[in-house]
């Protein structure tokens, strides 16, 4: 640090920044690798299905494929909204 | 024995080309017979940073077509007789590279008794850059310290584990190497720029070499002479230490350390 340095604004360390966004991000992308092209749409058109029911938040929806052994399992998990809170339709 | 080696990134401009360049020469100084293949159909360069543009007649896809015999369409390097250039194909048809056709030259490269093919795979991941990909042994994986680098090469990653032949076969698939490029040690001191160790955490495969941020290397693609024969700058001795460790020698790091600063440095900053 230079004397000249004192009177400008210290910069923050965009370096951790940087290496923080690619750890989340990255895992993130690692846990969807290899999981069938359909899942996206698959997701898309089961909240649609739900929807006519029962009232429940886009990321209510979880699905995934997990492998255990042979075997692929489709996980598909629904969080339903608090009794009460929201019946879709009335009528 | 053949081995295959294909240099890959995900992300355009971080500098496979250069590598693949750097590491064919690198591989051929050292009595490797050697063949560098451009796999970028449509955007042909590899040529031009060795050098060799005016001498491409026949390319991968006249060879592929059987427009031409192999031999026909290496160029020989007017540097290193035990290193040939096959240059990519100038059409827009994407679909002049098939499997079976790269699958052919190969093996017809094999048959010559090579013993590094080099693939210089174009950017992103369609085609050519998953034919690039499909037939290596291992892939030296080009990385800027940056984060859509980064991000991308982790992408590539996945698809060496999966999408390649050594995967289908599940012999332990393709060895993957990280070298990193434009590395500023400067800016790693700063803290502006992700160190090696960041990186290396990141996508968690072994580091084959860091090649420093150079004037060289800009000079060098000018001149159409790889980089690694040009013994004033620090990315070329950088390669070359890359080089032997692919050979399986353990190099020390270089370059890699912020430069101290200078009393005037040090009082008026900068």
């Amino acid at each position: 640090m230079g004397i000249l340095d004192f009177f400008k604004s210290k910069p923050k360390n965009t370096a951790n920044v940087a290496k923080e966004r690619l750890r989340i991000i990255v895992a993130q992308e690692r846990a969807q690798r290899g999981s069938p092209d359909y899942l996206p749409t698959l997701r898309r058109e089961l909240l649609e299905v739900i929807k006519k029911y029962v009232n429940v938040d886009p990321d209510a929806v979880i699905i995934n494929v997990e492998r255990d052994g042979e075997h692929e399992v489709l996980e598909l998990s629904v969080a339903l909204p608090e009794k009460g809170a929201a019946l879709a339709s009335e009528g | 024995m053949t081995e295959i080696i294909v240099v890959t990134s995900g992300k355009g401009g971080v500098g496979k080309t250069t590598t693949s360049a750097s590491l064919a020469v690198g591989l051929a100084r050292r009595e490797k017979k050697v063949a560098v293949i451009d796999f970028d159909v449509g955007l042909r360069n590899l040529d031009l940073i060795m050098g060799c543009e005016r001498r491409v007649v026949y390319d991968f896809v006249n060879v592929i077509n059987g427009e031409c015999t192999l031999k026909q369409a290496l160029i020989k390097d007017k540097r290193h007789e035990s290193l040939f250039v096959l240059a990519a194909s100038q059409t827009r048809d994407k679909d002049a590279l098939t499997r079976e056709g790269v699958e052919k030259v190969l093996d017809g490269l094999r048959e010559e008794g090579f013993d590094y093919i080099i693939c210089d795979s174009p950017a992103g991941i369609e085609k050519g850059a998953a034919l690039a990909m499909y037939f290596a042994d291992r892939a030296v994986v080009v990385v800027n310290p940056e984060v859509s680098s980064v991000r991308d090469s982790d992408r590539i990653l996945g698809l060496l584990a999966s999408k390649t032949r050594r995967a289908e076969l599940g012999n332990g698939g393709v060895e993957q190497h990280l070298l990193l490029t434009r590395y500023n040690p400067n800016r790693v001191e700063s803290g502006d720029m992700m160190s090696i160790a960041d990186v290396q955490e990141i996508l968690g495969i072994d580091v084959v070499g860091v090649i420093p941020e150079s004037e060289g290397v800009l000079a060098a693609s000018n001149a159409g002479v790889p980089v690694i024969l040009d013994e004033s700058s620090n990315a070329g001795h950088a390669y070359d230490d890359a080089v032997a460790r692919l050979l399986g020698e353990s190099r020390p790091l270089r370059f890699t350390e912020a430069q101290k600063k200078g009393l005037f440095s040090r009082i008026f900053g900068g």
